[in-house]
């Protein structure tokens, strides 16, 4: 495994939270899940994919961008989790939602399990995936500093677009817990996603 | 064309489902069910959404129906039987009331595949998940598609019409 440069994943996601619009869905699962839900208390419009299926975060993002159009959808994956479905970003760019954000948070681990290594660790360029399978707007940042630099022109690319971030692991991290019963968090979420689309 | 009596066509079956409200019909191709695709595309009420493996189909209609749209997964048995996680993520965890449509191969004919494996694990497979489903294995049969999928939708739960397939 090569060394690379790389950020920490709560900075990483601070960055997101910063140019998060009020009108944003934000799918988070895994990982990024347990870390945003630590940041601070949830909006109506975050959508924490706990319980999952892994590697489904990318695919309820685009449904849900194909079903509200006026909101944009950020939906963060880890790449054990992009790994497990790699044909959802050839569907994305397929079907090609201007209003579809994919970030993949490329740690080289499976986190939540205990870290160990993922297929292809270290090695595989999902950006180059991504633009392979179709995807027009990619970008990828390895320090905290490019990435606080690059987020408002990479949130701004033509969608559907893919940001990778190389990201460190969390040493002895865990998965993340659910928020709520899903029988509550689903309708209240359901009902923020289907309102007004302000800002 | 000629079509074989009983054979469902594309037509029917977009115009049926553009009638029962669907928006969004989320799929992958077999031979039966891909047949239909070209009529479902071409319906200016639905969205054929292609996608790359079953499981995406239960995910891409769960983001859907949160958003409030009204999605259909139309997949072969054999993406059921692959697409098992994602299912019992988003009709069980979620309990998102999506309706499928599911192609039950070699359910009319063997020829192609004596001995299909479809036919032992269709039907306890989808017992197993919870599925309320029903069987047809014709268009005479058409209507069952829509007095099934109200019933599921007045009763807030997950159903499916399997299709037989597999007609020489």
């Amino acid at each position: 495994m090569k060394a690379r440069a790389e950020m920490p994943l709560r900075g990483a996601l601070e960055v997101l939270r910063a140019h998060r619009r009020s009108s944003d869905v934000v799918i988070t699962s895994m990982g990024t899940a347990r870390e945003w839900m630590a940041m601070g208390p949830l909006d109506p419009l975050d959508f924490v994919f706990v319980p999952s299926s892994m590697g489904e975060a990318p695919p309820l993002g685009l449904g849900l961008a194909l079903a509200q159009p006026k909101r944009r959808v950020i939906a963060c994956n880890g790449d054990g989790s992009t790994l497990m479905n790699l044909g959802a970003l050839v569907t994305i760019a397929s079907e090609a939602p201007p209003n579809l954000v994919l970030v993949i948070f490329d740690n080289g681990v499976y986190e939540v399990t205990g870290a160990q290594p993922v297929p292809g660790a270290r090695t595989v360029d999902y950006a180059a995936i991504a633009r392979a399978s179709g995807i027009g707007s990619v970008a990828r940042f390895d320090s905290l500093d490019s990435w606080r630099d690059g987020a408002a022109t990479a949130f701004a690319l033509a969608g559907p677009a893919c940001i990778v971030l190389d990201v460190a692991p969390v040493p002895g991290a865990v998965g993340p817990k659910s928020p709520g019963p899903t029988a509550v968090r689903g309708p209240a979420f359901m009902e923020a996603v289907r309102g007004e689309v302000g800002r | 064309m000629t079509e074989l009596p009983g054979v469902i066509t594309g037509e029917a079956i977009a115009a049926l489902l553009a009638e029962m409200g669907v928006t969004h019909v989320v799929s992958v191709a077999d031979s039966t069910i891909g047949q239909w695709h070209a009529a479902i595309a071409a319906h200016p009420a639905l969205r054929l959404v292609r996608v790359c493996r079953e499981g995406e189909a239960w995910a891409v209609a769960g983001g859907l129906y949160f958003g409030g749209a009204t999605p259909l997964v139309l997949i072969q048995c054999t993406g059921f039987f692959e697409s098992g996680d994602s299912l019992r993520n988003i009709v069980h965890d979620w309990k998102l009331p999506i309706f499928s449509i599911i192609g039950y191969r070699s359910y009319l004919n063997q020829s192609t595949l004596p001995g299909d494996t479809c036919l032992v694990f269709t039907e306890p497979l989808l017992t197993a998940w919870k599925i309320d489903w029903r069987l047809i294995t014709g268009a005479a049969q058409l209507g069952e598609i829509r007095s099934h999928y109200e019933r599921c939708r007045a009763a807030n739960v997950a159903g499916a019409i399997v299709v037989g397939e597999g007609r020489a």
